[in-house]
C-alpha cells in the first residue's frame, strides 16, 4: 500500500537552528531516505519551504481569493512529505518511528483500481 | 437454549476470526456468517454432526454467492492484510489476529472496544449499544467507521512479532480492562454496576488467558476481574446505594469466583518466572488480600499498603497513589494517608475520589470544616447518582455532629 508521511513541525525552531544542525538534521533525512530505498519503499519526497512564503487560493462562488500564508495557522506547520510503499499500516508506522522528524502524520494513499 | 443460540456463543469468534482470514474481508465475513447462522436457524434440527464445520462451509458458499453477485461492482475497500492464509481443511484457530486487529493503536478507544465486543464476543451491535448507552444507529456507525479504517489504512490481520508484541499485548488487556471497568463502575447513567457488562469483559479474558498463556499479565487481568465481579452482590445496597468495602456483607460474595482467582494467582506467582509483577498481577494481588479477609478488620492492610507501593512504582499513577494513601491510612494512620494525598490535586483535582478520599481521613481526624470543605469539593466533581447519594449522607452526617 501506499502512504503519504506528512512532517510536521515548530519552523521557529527550524528557522534558529545553527549550520550544525541543519547539517545534522539533513544528514539523518539522508540516511533515512537510504533506509527507505534499501527496502524498496521509498516513492518520492521533498522538503517544503518555510509557511511564510505560502500562497493559499480558495475558489468559492465563481470567486477566487488569494491569501498570504498557509491554509491553516497552526503552531507546527508542514514541512515537508514522504511518499512510501509499505506492506501495510504497521510498517508505515515503523517508517515513520524511523523518520527523524517530531510529528510524522500518515496517510494512506486512495489508489484506483482500472 | 436452542442449539443454533449455544453454537452461535461457542463458535462465532473462532469462524469469524478464520473466515475473515480467508476472505480478507472483515465485512464479507460477518456477513457470511451472520447468513450461516440464519441459515441454521431454519436447518436445525436435526443439528449436523459437525455444527461449526457445517456453518464455516455454508458461510464459505454464501461468501462465493455475494462475491458472483458484487463482481460487477467495482470493489470499494482494499482486501485486508493477510500474510499466510489458514490450512482450510482444519479449523484453525485465528481469533488472536482478529483481536489485535480490533484492538490496533491506529483506532480510536471507543472502535477498539465496540469492535472487540463484535468481533471476539460475537454481541450483536443492538447489544454493545445498549451496554454502552448509545443508540444501535451510533453504535453501528460506530463499528461501520472502524471497519473501513481497518481495510483504508492498512491495519493488518496479523499477530504482532518481536519486541512490538508484549507493547500490543499490553494494548489488548487494556481495552477488556476498559470494558470491564466501566461495567464494574459505571462512570454515567443511574445504575453503579452493569453486571452483564463486566460478564462479557471476564469471558474476553477468559479467551485471552487462553490464547496468550505465556503472558501472565493475562491471568492476573482475569483473576483481577473476576475478584472485582465477585463483589458485585454485596457493593450495592437495598436501594441502589454504594455499599463501602468494610461494610459488605461478605457472606453474598462469590466464594466459587474468589477461589477460581485465587487459583490462577497461585499458579502465577510461586517461584516467579523472573520478571516483576505487571499491574495486573499486583492489582489482584491487592483485591486478593481484601477477598481472603474474612472480616474486615482481618484485612492485612500493611501487606496491601506494599503492594500498592510497588504499583505506584511500576504505573507512576495518581489513581494509584490515591489508593496507596487509603491503605496506609489503615496500616499507619490517617495522617500518614493524609501526606500521600499531598501533590495530587494537579492531576486528580477533578477527580471526586480524591477529595472523598481527604474529606473522610480529614474526618477521622477529627478536622471537621476542612472534611466537609472537602465532601463539597467531591460533590462538585461525582458523576453518577448513587455516589453524589453516599457523598451527600456522609456530609450530613458530619455536619450533625
Amino acid at each position: 500500500m501506499k502512504y503519504a508521511l506528512l512532517l510536521y513541525g515548530d519552523e521557529s525552531r527550524w528557522a534558529a537552528a545553527t549550520e550544525a544542525e541543519i547539517e545534522e538534521l539533513s544528514a539523518a533525512h539522508g540516511r533515512f531516505t537510504d533506509m527507505l530505498t534499501a527496502r524498496g519503499a521509498y516513492l518520492g519526497g521533498e522538503e517544503l519551504d518555510l509557511s511564510t512564503t505560502a500562497v493559499t487560493v480558495r475558489t468559492a462562488g465563481g470567486r477566487t481569493l488569494h491569501t498570504d500564508g498557509p491554509y491553516a495557522e497552526t503552531a507546527e506547520h508542514l514541512g515537508g512529505f514522504y511518499l512510501v510503499e509499505a506492506r501495510d499500516l504497521d510498517e508505515a508506522i515503523e517508517f515513520a518511528t524511523a523518520c527523524p522528524e517530531e510529528i510524522v502524520e500518515i496517510r494512506p494513499v486512495v489508489e484506483y483500481q482500472g | 437454549m436452542t442449539a443454533v443460540e449455544q453454537a452461535y456463543r461457542r463458535h462465532w469468534a473462532r469462524l469469524l476470526a478464520l473466515l475473515t482470514a480467508e476472505l480478507r474481508d472483515l465485512d464479507l465475513a460477518e456477513e457470511s456468517l451472520q447468513d450461516a447462522f440464519a441459515a441454521a436457524v431454519a436447518a436445525w434440527p436435526p443439528e449436523p454432526g459437525n455444527p461449526p464445520a457445517w456453518l464455516l462451509t455454508t458461510a464459505r458458499r454464501r461468501a462465493l454467492d455475494r462475491l458472483r453477485r458484487d463482481a460487477v461492482a467495482a470493489r470499494k475497500l482494499p482486501l485486508l492484510v493477510v500474510d499466510d492464509l489458514p490450512d482450510p481443511s482444519a479449523i484453525p484457530d485465528e481469533r488472536l489476529r482478529m483481536i489485535f486487529t480490533c484492538c490496533h493503536p491506529a483506532l480510536s478507544m471507543d472502535a477498539r472496544v465496540a469492535l472487540t465486543l463484535r468481533c471476539a464476543g460475537g454481541l450483536t451491535t443492538r447489544e454493545i449499544a445498549r451496554l454502552f448507552l448509545v443508540s444501535e444507529t451510533t453504535m453501528a456507525a460506530r463499528i461501520t467507521r472502524a471497519k473501513k479504517k481497518i481495510a483504508q489504512a492498512g491495519i493488518p490481520y496479523r499477530i504482532p512479532a518481536g519486541p512490538e508484541l508484549a507493547e500490543r499485548c499490553d494494548g489488548v488487556l487494556a481495552v477488556v480492562y476498559l470494558v470491564f471497568t466501566e461495567g464494574y463502575a459505571a462512570t454515567g447513567g443511574d445504575r453503579l454496576i452493569r453486571a452483564e457488562l463486566a460478564a462479557e469483559a471476564i469471558a474476553l479474558g477468559r479467551m485471552l488467558r487462553e490464547l496468550l498463556p505465556a503472558d501472565p499479565e493475562a491471568d492476573g487481568l482475569l483473576a483481577l476481574m473476576l475478584l472485582h465481579h465477585a463483589r458485585r452482590d454485596a457493593r450495592l445496597g437495598p436501594s441502589g446505594e454504594l455499599v463501602r468495602l468494610p461494610d459488605q456483607d461478605r457472606s453474598r460474595w462469590h466464594r466459587d469466583e474468589v477461589g477460581e482467582a485465587i487459583s490462577l494467582l497461585e499458579a502465577v506467582r510461586p517461584g516467579g518466572t523472573g520478571g516483576f509483577p505487571g499491574p495486573y498481577l499486583l492489582q489482584a494481588a491487592i483485591a486478593a488480600e481484601h477477598a481472603v479477609a474474612e472480616r474486615a478488620e482481618d484485612t492485612d492492610w500493611p501487606a496491601i499498603a506494599r503492594l500498592y507501593g510497588s504499583l505506584e512504582e511500576v504505573t507512576g499513577s495518581a489513581v494509584v497513589r490515591l489508593n496507596r494513601a487509603v491503605a496506609v491510612a489503615e496500616a499507619d494512620g490517617a495522617e500518614a494517608g493524609l501526606e500521600l494525598l499531598d501533590g495530587l490535586d494537579g492531576a486528580m483535582g477533578h477527580h471526586h475520589l480524591l477529595h472523598a478520599t481527604r474529606a473522610e481521613l480529614l474526618r477521622r481526624l477529627g478536622r471537621d470544616r476542612q472534611a466537609l470543605d472537602a465532601y463539597g469539593r467531591a460533590l462538585e466533581a461525582v458523576g453518577t447518582d448513587p455516589e453524589r447519594a453516599f457523598l451527600l449522607s456522609r456530609r450530613e452526617e458530619l455536619s450533625a455532629r
